[in-house]
């Protein structure tokens, strides 16, 4: 057979199951349909009931609300495919945004000129974030420290790390060049929008189709088998630690871009648990060896517009809380239901 | 009482006609068990024979479908192991059922705490118990550590103890040996002796049969489910065990034909793998075997003798301590699965579902996991040649499946094992390890695959194959290597590979007498 068999027609009688296809809408598989359903059904009530939804500027708020999560959530589904988990995302995003305002203003090392700095400033943080994110994937793939204690002492440690490299003191700069990343436009949707979807579609296009992939679906499946395949499953645990680094990286320079100013007490604080619900509501198994990117997207959405829908509608934020519970409750439900 | 009397005596415990099933699957057939005041019966037999079924039912864990249990002439009706307990009947189970971190003294009171009139612990009091308690097996250790702070045998010593104290008229103890070193079960067997002078009876599982002949006064032999035999000790010879065990007629020769192995094309090339005086553990002392092209060597043992260990050993899963093993004429140590599979060697575990399937990936991606690497250009899977690979080999190897992204759970046990395979076949290896190959396997999937490794190893493939099953390593293989202990006893060849020589050798060590 040539290398066109993946159009020809199944040489096996009884072949009816649909054969992987390429290209971005094979990423949306049919494990979505409940959850977009969801998220349509909340839409349309919000186009009813709710005043001045349809609008741009609606559009850009719950976007916006919702990139964090998602850029953090596209690091936390890998790591959770593996069966792990990582709660230091908030703090690492921290040190991410503690660092950078000191490199493109010149407090560090002098910078020839503002667009050097940023551009170092932007490669460094998210390095450093990267490296943390390693000493995560260290501790769990060589020490066999379970996830959730391996990475509580980041957790507690580096946002103390982010305070002591700041003084405590909070940084405020205006550099609109820096803040682009977050609130610039292209096409009138946010820069870090643009962000988001290209992480996004990355991730899950990664997730799908390349070896590293698979490898941590398998992980998350069983390590055993997975180990007795053949698979560097300490190298692929290491490494999806890294990218949650990465991810928590950018995400902690979109966090000061926003607020011109960095705080290292309050960047991400209690992130991670935003961002565990949304992987859960999006249908990721929070035991490992099911995992979908696109899904923490729809789990964060669905999560920020019943949430806005509940303002909106007059219902304090305090309420709203109680509702998010419900949904991870469901969220639960529906996957013990999908199991059984 | 005459003495004659006691002979004839009701026994202590009387389990008789049990069934139990599994969703459909029978686990116990009618089965029974007697043991008498003060007797040590030896419970043995093969993997899924019944054994732990039927100590699971006798101490609460599991409920009985069919059958009586009358325990001193009464009937037994545990509903838990804590309320056979209260009843009685004590297990020890395997891994020790205690709490490490907790001191000897509360391990040995969990659950009945001696409290002051304040409704406080009364450690001083707890602690003179267990003190006297221990002396009584002339353990002396500071009851006030860690249980987890002392050996195996001194854990399972407290435990035995523990049980003791709860007036038990009856122990199970369900291999109590397998983690202990020579000295210590010798502490052991003191302290079987000491319950049974105590008039407790004992029933006691083990693989080991040199065990059973220094411990025990009878045996009762299980099989699929049901008791086939029940002897004293001294009526039954190790070889007659081994042969009741694994449902063997001694007198009658066996012909040929139970399984789908035909005979070899025999053309056996160079040596392929060697390994000499392997060491894993404990549980491999002494092993050596071989390896040529185009050979199916079998690797018989009974249960515990170290099959599985030398295997996962020469694949690079477990560390070895000591022994060489050259593979392809070159001394290697993989440190890991990966090196061994770099080299040509391919490993199918035992345990299907735990070691070897990813239940909730696809026959696709569970089929080419190990060739995944091989499969992509720059990290990227080619998905056109991995489908046209899987779709060859479903055809090939005829795996059931209502199409290659069917999820692998929902297969058979056999098409489950063949995709495993194949798993190995598309890396085209020179060295395929299987572990209990055809292991709960319908009869027409397991000839089916029987068939196929006969194949393979006439395409000039070499062969390491692990069963239980005696007729699957005498009709399979070309040479057999028994393990027994640990260590390498015997090699066979050709026409001296019969049923009554390897059951032997696995009874027997080498110059051993019966």
């Amino acid at each position: 057979m040539s290398s066109t068999t993946q159009n020809a027609p199944s040489p096996v009688p009884g072949s009816v199951g649909s054969p992987p296809r390429g290209g971005i809408a094979s990423l949306l598989s049919r494990r979505h349909i409940g959850t977009i359903a969801a998220l349509i059904a909340l839409l349309i009530f919000n186009f009813i009931f709710t005043p001045h939804f349809a609008t741009m500027q609606t559009l850009s708020v719950n976007l916006t609300q919702v990139c964090v999560i998602v850029i953090v959530g596209v690091g936390m589904t890998m790591v959770i495919a593996t069966g792990g988990i990582d709660l230091s995302v908030g703090s690492i995003m921290a040190i991410a945004g503690a660092f950078a305002p000191q490199i493109f203003q010149g407090m560090l090392f002098p910078v020839p000129n503002l667009y050097v700095g940023i551009a170092l400033a932007i490669v460094m943080s998210i390095t450093i974030a990267g490296f943390f994110g390693l000493f995560n994937g260290w501790l769990v793939s060589s020490f066999r420290v379970q996830p959730i204690i391996a990475t509580l002492i980041l957790y507690i440690a580096g946002r103390g790390i982010a305070q002591v490299w700041t003084n405590g003191d909070l940084q405020v700069f205006k550099v609109p060049e820096f803040q682009q990343i977050a609130i610039g436009r292209v096409f009138g949707v946010p820069f870090q929008v643009w962000i988001m979807l290209a992480l996004v579609l990355i991730a899950a296009w990664a997730l799908q189709r390349t070896v590293f992939g698979r490898q941590v679906l398998a992980v998350g499946g069983n390590e055993q088998a997975a180990r007795l395949a053949g698979i560097p499953v300490r190298r692929v645990k290491r490494l999806v630690y890294v990218i949650s680094g990465v991810c928590s990286g950018i995400a902690g320079l979109i966090v000061i871009a926003m607020n011109s100013a960095a705080d290292a007490n309050l960047i991400g604080m209690g992130i991670e648990l935003d961002v565990i619900a949304a992987v859960a509501v999006g249908g990721t198994l929070l035991s490992g060896g099911r995992a979908t990117i696109i899904g923490t997207l729809l789990g964060a959405l669905i999560i920020q517009l019943v949430r806005y829908t509940l303002l909106a509608n007059g219902v304090p934020d305090a309420a709203a809380l109680v509702v998010k519970a419900g949904l991870i409750v469901l969220a639960v439900w529906l996957q013990r239901q999908d199991r059984a | 009482m005459a003495t004659q009397d006691m002979a004839v005596a009701e026994p202590f415990l009387s389990m008789q006609g049990i069934n139990k099933s599994f969703g459909n699957i029978p686990a116990l057939i009618g089965a029974s068990l007697e043991v008498r005041e003060g007797e040590v019966m030896a419970l043995i037999g093969q993997n899924g024979a019944g054994k732990s079924t039927m100590i699971k039912v006798l101490n609460g864990f599991s409920r009985k479908d069919a059958g009586t249990i009358t325990v001193n002439g009464a009937p037994w009706a545990a509903t838990s192991p804590e309320m056979a307990q209260r009843g009685g009947i004590s297990t020890i189970f395997q891994e020790i059922n205690l709490i490490p971190f907790r001191s000897v003294t509360e391990n040995i009171y969990l659950g009945r705490e001696i409290k002051t009139r304040f409704g406080l612990l009364d450690l001083k009091a707890m602690q003179a118990g267990a003190r006297a308690l221990l002396a009584e097996f002339d353990i002396d250790v500071d009851v006030r550590r860690p249980l987890g702070e002392f050996s195996t045998a001194i854990q399972q010593m407290v435990a035995i103890a523990r049980a003791v104290s709860f007036e038990a008229r009856l122990v199970i103890m369900d291999e109590p040996t397998s983690s202990l070193d020579d000295t210590e079960v010798g502490v052991l067997f003191e302290t079987i002796r000491r319950l049974k002078a105590k008039r407790v009876a004992v029933v006691f599982v083990s693989h080991k049969l040199d065990e059973l002949y220094a411990v025990c006064d009878r045996v009762t032999v299980m099989r699929d489910g049901r008791t086939v035999a029940v002897s004293t000790m001294a009526e039954m010879t190790k070889l007659q065990l081994v042969a009741t065990m694994l449902g063997r007629d001694l007198a009658e020769v066996r012909r040929a034909g139970a399984t789908a192995f035909t005979e070899g094309s025999r053309a056996i090339g160079e040596e392929l793998l060697s390994v000499r005086d392997l060491g894993v553990g404990r549980r491999v002392r002494d092993a050596s075997l071989s390896v040529r092209r185009g050979e199916i060597v079998g690797l018989a043992g009974l249960l515990g003798a170290g099959r599985t260990e030398t295997a996962r050993a020469i694949f690079g899963a477990d560390p070895h301590e000591k022994g060489s093993i050259r593979f392809q004429g070159k001394e290697t140590d993989f440190a890991a699965p990966a090196d061994a599979i770099q080299a040509g060697i391919g490993f199918c575990s035992e345990d299907r579902k735990h070691e070897g399937i990813i239940p909730g990936m696809s026959v696709r991606e569970n089929l080419t996991l190990a060739l995944l690497p091989a499969l992509s250009r720059a990290g990227i899977v080619d998905e056109g040649r991995q489908r046209e690979i899987v779709l060859r080999f479903i055809k090939e190897i005829g795996i059931k499946c209502s199409s290659p992204e069917q999820k692998i759970r929902e297969l058979s046990g056999g098409n489950q094992q063949k995709v495993l395979l194949a798993r190995w076949l598309c890396m085209n290896p020179k060295l395929l390890i299987l572990d209990e190959p055809t292991r709960g396997i319908d009869v027409g999937a397991k000839a089916e695959i029987q068939r196929l490794i006969r194949k393979l190893a006439d395409d000039g493939l070499g062969v390491l194959m692990i069963s239980s099953e005696i007729e699957e390593i005498v009709e399979g293989s070309d040479r057999v290597f028994v393990l027994r202990d640990g260590k390498m006893t015997a090699e066979f060849d050709g026409e001296a590979i019969t049923e009554p020589a390897v059951m032997d050798a696995m009874a027997h060590a080498h110059g051993e007498v019966a």
